[in-house]
């Protein structure tokens, strides 16, 4: 079970209030219809799904419903960084 | 090469020297400098596509290498079901492909994979479910696979420990029945293909990691293991939840993110459950082992993980639904629970076939519910790399179908939700 601190309530709170909304950093195209169709492709359905630290949009569905960033470790579980929707721009800079 | 072959007769002649001379089921055989195919993987999916790349295309000088031991991973951790009532059309007939080899595989390898053909039950427990049911039975027979809508009165008759009451408080209104899907053993469909594959020639390297994969000039070389390089013309990885690690060691991305995928057994009991029952609505699903266990198995978490644990809650929600639905094992002890790494597409169905670099093949994205395809998956991967050219049944699962948008959508709609 993690325990996950919601960046707005200021609080850490089950994850059963929480739901993941995937990878985060990802970009929506400014201009899909420039796109090839494996670009769209690549931005829709394509993920890192790295083995380590990943960056992720959680939303706390059940409390104040708000999208915030989350960098996570995928193989140990623990949450590095909680942080607005956003302000997270790299992976890095939530290590240590 | 040629393995003894197991019979009754075998059994008595070395019954005759105390057992004394049996003989490994396989080789242990030191890694040569280069193979025509490098399987990476040694779960079923990669064993399997060894033994019929060796016995339907006579291509022998293969590799398969397996970080830990054969058959350690998702291989050795699913429910064991086996099945084919899929909706879409491209699915089903995939699995019911697979589910055509599973009756004749013991004899094929000459091993006991304990094939049962008990039948598969998913419950419907809303007017919609039913619907659901309905529409799927009826496109599976259009299909030429098996399967019946039953009423709650019969699905009461078979399973006589259900809680059918419609006072429950998830009320059976009815069930799609297919008779000719069932359980097997997993570990000895592991063991099965691997002592085929080897008695054929194939080497099996087992605590060999695979580190990197070589590339150049568009195509695959071959792979970096910390046993050192070894060449080949073809890579085939199929490792299921490593799926993406392995992508990323070429440069490429796969759409798939991998998340643990739980299942428990508990004490064994006397036989109190002689088919498959499983659930969409509450997400559960019970078969109960030879040894007399129950094999429950749960949801796969709502977030990635390589941890092969998972989140307690999604493990609790399961229980608590087959308490719901099997009053009679609410005092069952639970022996052992663990989460393997599941390989999960947006469209819950897997992709096998070549990637934008030249001789380099995946076989993956089959998710929550791989073992069923076991054999099937290995037959067409294995005439896919050995005529570079997908397979027919093999062809809607190419990796382009995510830029052509032809997306085979099976989340919820296979009689289980993914």
């Amino acid at each position: 079970m993690l325990l996950i601190r919601c960046p707005y309530c200021c609080e850490e709170r089950s994850e059963m209030e929480f739901s993941c909304a995937g990878e985060g950093g990802i970009r929506r195209p400014e201009d899909p219809s420039d796109l090839s169709d494996a670009e769209w492709a690549d931005y829709l359905h394509f993920r890192t799904n790295p083995k380590g630290l990943h960056r992720e949009i959680w939303c706390h569905t059940a409390g104040c419903r708000r999208y915030f960033d989350v960098v996570r470790d995928t193989v140990t579980y623990a949450i590095h960084s909680t942080a607005p929707i956003g302000a997270t721009t790299q992976v890095d800079e939530a290590d240590g | 090469m040629s393995a003894s072959r197991y019979s009754a007769l075998a059994l008595l002649r070395h019954a005759l020297t105390r057992h004394r001379r049996w003989q490994p089921a396989w080789r242990e055989p030191e890694p040569k400098r280069h193979y025509d195919v490098v399987i990476v993987g040694g779960g079923g999916h990669g064993l399997a596509t060894a033994y019929y790349l060796a016995k339907n295309h006579g291509i022998s000088n293969v590799a398969v290498v397996e970080k830990g031991w054969l058959g350690g991973g998702n291989t050795g951790r699913n429910t064991t079901i086996v099945r084919s009532n899929y909706l879409r059309d491209e699915a089903a007939q995939l699995y019911e492909f697979a589910l055509k080899l599973w009756p004749g595989l013991s004899a094929e390898l000459n091993f006991n994979v304990m094939f049962s053909a008990r039948g598969v039950l998913n419950l419907g427990h809303t007017l919609q479910d039913m619907r659901d049911i309905e529409r799927r039975v009826n496109a599976n027979r259009l299909g030429g696979i098996d399967g019946e809508v039953l009423a709650t009165a019969r699905v009461q008759e078979m399973v006589p420990i259900l809680n059918c009451s419609p006072n429950a408080r998830y009320p059976i209104l009815g069930a799609s029945w297919q008779p000719s899907g069932g359980v097997a053993r997993h570990d000895a469909v592991a063991w099965g293909f691997a002592r085929g594959a080897d008695a054929l020639g194939v080497d099996l390297l087992q605590r060999t990691e695979v580190q990197g994969i070589r590339c150049g000039d568009g195509r695959v070389q071959g792979v970096e293991t910390d046993r050192g390089f070894i060449g080949a013309d073809k890579v085939a990885c199929v490792t299921a939840g490593h799926s993406g690690v392995l992508a990323a060691m070429a440069g490429l991305r796969l759409p798939i993110e991998s998340r643990p995928l739980q299942a428990l057994v508990s004490e064994p009991l006397k036989p109190c459950l002689d088919t498959v029952v499983m659930s969409n609505a509450v997400h559960g699903y019970v078969s109960q082992s030879d040894k007399g266990d129950l094999v429950i198995g749960a949801g796969a978490d709502g977030y990635n993980g390589y941890g092969q644990r998972g989140s307690f809650h999604v493990l609790a929600h399961a229980l608590e639904a087959m308490c719901e639905l099997f009053p009679s094992f609410s005092r069952v002890r639970m022996n052992r629970h663990w989460g393997g790494i599941v390989d999960i597409c947006p469209d819950a169905c897997p992709i096998i076939g070549e990637t934008p670099v030249t001789g380099l093949y995946f076989n993956c994205g089959w998710g929550t519910g791989g073992f069923k395809a076991t054999p099937g998956s290995g037959f067409v991967f294995a005439d896919t790399l050995a005529h570079a050219r997908p397979h027919p049944l093999a062809a809607p699962f190419a990796l382009e179908r995510f830029a052509k948008g032809a997306l085979i959508d099976e989340h919820g709609a296979a009689g289980v939700a993914h």
